[in-house]
């Protein structure tokens, strides 16, 4: 069975894998401060220009948009599923777990590509392009869309550093290098992944579901 | 909160049932969208969004076999993020609710 090395500076294993668990959660939050800076800014723009958020979100798939989140949420399902067979040191489950993760995490982005593909081409790409049919909502449906390009923008680049991270993990497991003494690596990128998946979990209801019973399905 | 051994996962089990649960909260926060609640409409979906990241960092996250220090991390994380929308929202959001100029 594979075993970790104890750093010097660490007292027993169990303190250096604490010590791990630990710094993710201090990165994570500042990730809640990164992101949080974006929602407020959102929040102060949505609270004086409801109308036009509302109008600007119901041109939003909501079809793509809940297949995603159902995919996204499954992706945690699998990643917390392959942290438990890296803790059980079943090889080939964790193998399959972090494959199926990181393959949820790729149809998520592929799904966010096709979306991004129909807004470019219903011009609601904020620039000079930018056409709106409801004329006088025009200028702050494009400040949503600013905020929905940026926003999930942020949130696919964090995913496919999550992809990047599983395909590591797959390596690593691969070699044989997890055990249940081991496999701090695949917990650490875990707590990420499900932090990226928290977002989604913020970003989905307040662009996608804006006063939705107003709008034209 | 040092009960639980650092690292005692959530059965396979406990995490479907979350996970069904999630799937039916993400369900619920769609139909609500399309029931009109007046002011109560965005409210109430971040009031499911938040369950959401509730279970997620309780169970997936593991937050409930955590340690002291964990939670210190987690909390602070949301003290913060309070303080930053409490502070600039009560700005923004009560704009207008008084005149300067009024009797």
């Amino acid at each position: 069975m594979p075993e970790q090395a104890l750093a010097h500076h660490f007292d027993t294993i169990e303190e250096q894998k604490q010590a791990s668990s630990l710094g993710m959660w201090v990165f994570l939050v500042t990730e809640v401060m990164f992101f949080g800076g974006v929602f407020t800014a959102y929040a102060i723009y949505r609270h004086f220009y409801f109308d036009a958020f509302a109008a600007a979100s119901h041109h939003l798939d909501l079809a793509l948009g809940g297949i995603n989140t159902a995919v996204l949420l499954t992706s945690s399902l699998t990643m917390v599923l392959a942290v438990n067979a890296a803790a059980a040191g079943a090889r080939k489950p964790l193998l399959g777990f972090l494959g199926l993760t990181a393959l949820l995490g790729c149809i998520f982005l592929g799904i966010k590509a096709i979306e991004y593909g129909h807004k470019l081409e219903d011009g609601l790409f904020p620039g000079p392009g930018f056409r709106f049919e409801e004329k006088p909502l025009a200028r702050n449906a494009e400040l949503f869309y600013i905020f929905y390009f940026s926003m999930t923008g942020l949130h696919a680049l964090h995913m496919i550093i999550g992809v990047g991270l599983l395909a590591w993990l797959l390596v690593l497991a691969r070699r044989g290098t997890f055990g249940p003494r081991y496999y701090t690596p695949v917990e650490v990128v875990g707590l990420y992944w499900h932090f990226v998946d928290v977002v989604w979990i913020f970003l989905f209801p307040i662009l996608y579901l804006v006063a939705r019973h107003h709008g034209p399905s | 909160m040092s009960s639980a051994p650092h690292g005692s996962h959530p059965s396979t089990r406990s995490c479907i049932a979350v996970y069904a649960a999630l799937i039916v909260l993400t369900g619920m926060t769609i139909l609500a969208a399309f029931i009109d609640l007046g002011s109560l409409s965005t409210p109430v979906a971040l009031a499911i969004a938040g369950l959401k990241a509730a279970l997620v960092g309780w169970f997936f996250m593991n937050l409930r076999a955590e340690r002291g220090l964990t939670w210190v991390y987690a909390i602070a994380g949301l003290l913060w993020l309070a303080i930053l929308y409490g502070l600039t929202l009560s700005d923004y959001v009560t704009r207008g609710w008084l005149s300067p100029f009024a009797g």
